[in-house]
């Protein structure tokens, strides 16, 4: 397996920058207008409106157009205003100040076209790896692009969440939705594990449970998106899953439900996840434009990129568990 | 000569209109199980109605008699006539157009035959995909109602299409109607004040311009674009994202008690809502209409957002929640904080602000987009027969500017 090219993995001060870009990615629109009132205010004589000022104005016009509902969404549903200016800074806290999330790699994402991250999926009770690898995304890429992430019919059947999960640019895990944003270019995210990797227990941690039926990978063929096997190291210690709780898990309809050292014993104070130190790595692309769209069709060439893009994210987590020192730090 | 089902309601009515007006077809014959209302009776011009009921076998003595070739099955609908109930609506709904397709499959002149269908054919679930091509279908057959019918309507129009593949069949599945005139469930669902919700649930929804609507029947009954087509304006709402633009308060119910707080809007006459409609309002429906575009040759005029904004501005309805009183708050707020609040770009050019860029007018409270043509405009036909691959021909219609200038970048 090739080997991925190691980008700071130790040190490199990620929240410094990520400061100045929470400023300056915020909104394009309050950028624009604040620009247009800062170069009214200066010739006019009038003190220049400080930074705070600037940043109060935008934050109260932003609220006028949520109240007034003029932002614009998909036809997903995804509203990039909400997912910038709401989720994304609060899962930034917990990206560099609760997981002080390392990220190697990102060099493999394409700047401007379609790719589908694949990536291994853990944490028992909230899917924190998809929203920390969105994040990732969002934070490292040049151009802050989104991660539209594929989730599992149960999150889109649950409400507030079903819905919070569409509005930050999620959808269901289905061919037809997957080849659609990548056709359209968009980085698409999925975890095909599904509910067997974030639900396995802790002795199985960062073993990669089954890939589903390779849906992924005929969605890449058919619009020629490359592969970004992606892993994610840390993950797996946030909620440590000790017990299932089978028959509470059938009567609440659940696929299961976990017994963790502090969940659920402490109540929703159990539900705060343990301060794991997180790497995620984008691996080297998988391409898959050579073989064509027919080659979807072509089940043998399906499992053989499946086992591949298995074996590579296998392969990388067993090397970042090697080179971390600690889960803590 | 064209014959249209439906021709009382008030797509059928517009759309018998606009035949009648054009001298190229030599007779507009429109059916209906009532009379058309007074005041469409302009409109219709000559237009001849006849007074049938699409359920009885005289219409095949109608179509036979008056050597009709285009026959526009308009009537398939969620609303009946007067004294509704289900059955009645069933009836006309799927007996009629059994009638309908049986008096065309006997006759020697009939060779087009245009049917207005509904993409609520393809059922509205959490477990659907996002986007729905016309190759898709529903996840389970819809339990009943309109989807249910319109699903059955589609059998037999595909049966029929079997039988009689000589006859160019176009199937038209809308999206919801909005517009200022159409009155819809819908339309009365955005003018209640309080306008209830599914509590956690945001679904999308997608909508058709009134007068795309029209537009689009009058090409399929005037030109050969058969096949099966989605249509439906660009891009989408969130249902919440409506009710903040259409100014009202929405009131959140568990989604449980969604279908009983329809039912007692509709004891009281405010609304009409079908158990369907409540599951649409659950959660949503977006439709793919690149083949319209694209094959069928037609782009519509208006975006679901812009469909939207027109309908908004077309009626007399005052927004409970007014934008410049939002605003106003916001210049409050900003002036307890002591600073200056941003421009608004989607209100009135305030004294302080400079004009809005060209192209944004910015009217009374709600501004209307640039270059939208006047609610009872015709949007222009694209492509032309030769279906040019969607490509506009640039007569006169130019793409008006996203609403509200939100730049969606990422």
């Amino acid at each position: 397996m090739a080997e991925a090219q190691v980008i700071r993995l130790r040190g490199g001060d990620l929240r410094g920058e990520a400061n100045t870009s929470a400023g300056s990615v915020g909104q394009p629109v309050d950028s624009a207008a604040a620009e247009a009132n800062l170069s009214r205010d200066q010739p006019g004589g009038d003190r220049p409106a400080s930074s705070w000022e600037r940043k109060a104005a935008a934050g109260l016009a932003f609220l006028r157009r949520r109240i007034t509902g003029q932002y614009e969404v998909d036809e997903f549903g995804f509203d990039p205003e909400l997912t910038e200016s709401a989720v994304l800074p609060a899962m930034r806290q917990l990206y560099h100040t609760w997981f002080r999330t390392e990220v190697i790699g990102v060099h493999n994402i394409p700047a401007d076209s379609g790719a589908l991250i694949v990536a291994n999926h853990a944490g028992a009770l909230w899917a924190l790896d998809g929203v920390m690898a969105a994040t990732a995304v969002h934070e490292e890429t040049p151009d802050h692009r989104f991660l539209r992430m594929l989730g599992a019919d149960l999150l889109f059947t649950t409400p507030v969440l079903g819905s919070l999960a569409r509005k930050t640019g999620s959808t269901l895990a289905c061919n037809p939705d997957a080849e659609r944003l990548l056709s359209i270019g968009e980085l698409v995210g999925v975890w095909p594990e599904g509910f067997k990797g974030i639900g396995k227990p802790f002795n199985e941690r960062y073993k990669l449970q089954r890939f589903g039926r390779g849906g992924f990978v005929s969605a890449a063929l058919r619009t020629g998106a490359p592969i970004i096997p992606t892993s994610i190291v840390g993950s797996e210690e946030i909620h440590p899953m000790l017990g299932n709780a089978k028959t509470l898990a059938r009567v609440l309809g659940l696929p299961y439900f976990p017994l963790t050292p502090t969940f659920p014993w402490l109540g929703p104070l159990g539900m705060i996840p343990l301060p794991s130190k997180w790497y995620i790595e984008f691996g080297d692309p998988i391409e898959t434009a050579q073989y064509g769209p027919e080659a979807a069709d072509d089940p043998m060439l399906v499992f053989e990129l499946t086992d591949r893009v298995r074996e590579q994210i296998q392969g990388n987590l067993y090397r970042l568990l090697m080179q971390r020192r600690s889960i803590w730090r | 000569m064209v014959l249209v089902t439906g021709v009382s309601r008030y797509l059928g009515s517009r759309l018998a209109g606009r035949l009648a007006a054009d001298p190229s077809i030599e007779r507009v014959i429109g059916v209906d199980t009532v009379p058309p209302v007074r005041a469409d009776l302009d409109l219709l011009g000559r237009t001849e109605f006849v007074r049938a009921d699409i359920r009885n076998p005289l219409i095949g003595k109608v179509i036979s008699q008056a050597g009709v070739d285009t026959v526009v099955h308009a009537s398939v609908t969620a609303t009946p006539h007067g004294a509704g109930g289900r059955t009645p609506m069933k009836e006309m709904n799927v007996i009629g157009t059994m009638q309908l397709l049986a008096a065309c499959q006997k006759s020697d002149t009939v060779r087009r035959l245009i049917v207005k269908s509904t993409t609520a054919v393809y059922g509205t679930s959490s477990r659907d995909p996002a986007i729905f091509t016309e190759d898709m279908s529903a996840r389970s057959l819809p339990a009943g109602g309109y989807a249910k019918d319109a699903v059955e309507v589609e059998g037999y129009v595909r049966g029929f299409l079997r039988r009689r593949p000589d006859i160019e069949v176009t199937l038209l599945r809308f999206a919801n109607f909005i517009g200022p005139f159409i009155d819809t469930p819908l339309t009365r669902y955005f003018q209640l004040p309080v306008v209830p919700t599914a509590f956690g649930l945001d679904p999308r929804m997608q909508l058709l311009h009134e007068t795309d609507a029209i537009e689009i029947l009058r090409l399929a009954a005037t030109s050969s674009r058969p096949g099966t087509f989605n249509v439906a304006g660009d891009g989408a709402l969130l249902l919440s994202q409506a009710i903040r633009r259409a100014g009202r308060v929405a009131l959140p119910v568990p989604a449980r008690a969604v279908s009983v707080v329809g039912r007692l809007i509709r004891r009281s006459g405010m609304a009409d809502f079908s158990p369907e409609q409540m599951q649409f309002l659950n959660f949503g429906r977006v439709v793919c209409n690149a083949r319209l575009k694209h094959e069928f040759g037609y782009r519509p005029a208006y975006t679901t957002a812009e469909a939207f904004e027109s309908f908004l501005t077309g009626r007399p309805v005052e927004p409970v929640i007014k934008p410049s009183a939002v605003r106003a708050g916001e210049k409050a707020l900003a002036g307890l904080l002591g600073i200056r609040a941003e421009r608004d770009i989607t209100l009135p050019a305030e004294p302080a602000d400079r004009p809005a860029p060209a192209g944004r007018p910015a009217p009374a409270d709600r501004p209307a987009p640039a270059g939208r043509p006047a609610p009872a405009d015709r949007p222009e036909q694209v492509g032309g027969p030769a279906r040019a691959g969607g490509r506009r021909t640039g007569s006169g219609r130019k793409r008006t500017p996203a609403p509200f200038g939100v730049v969606r970048h990422g």
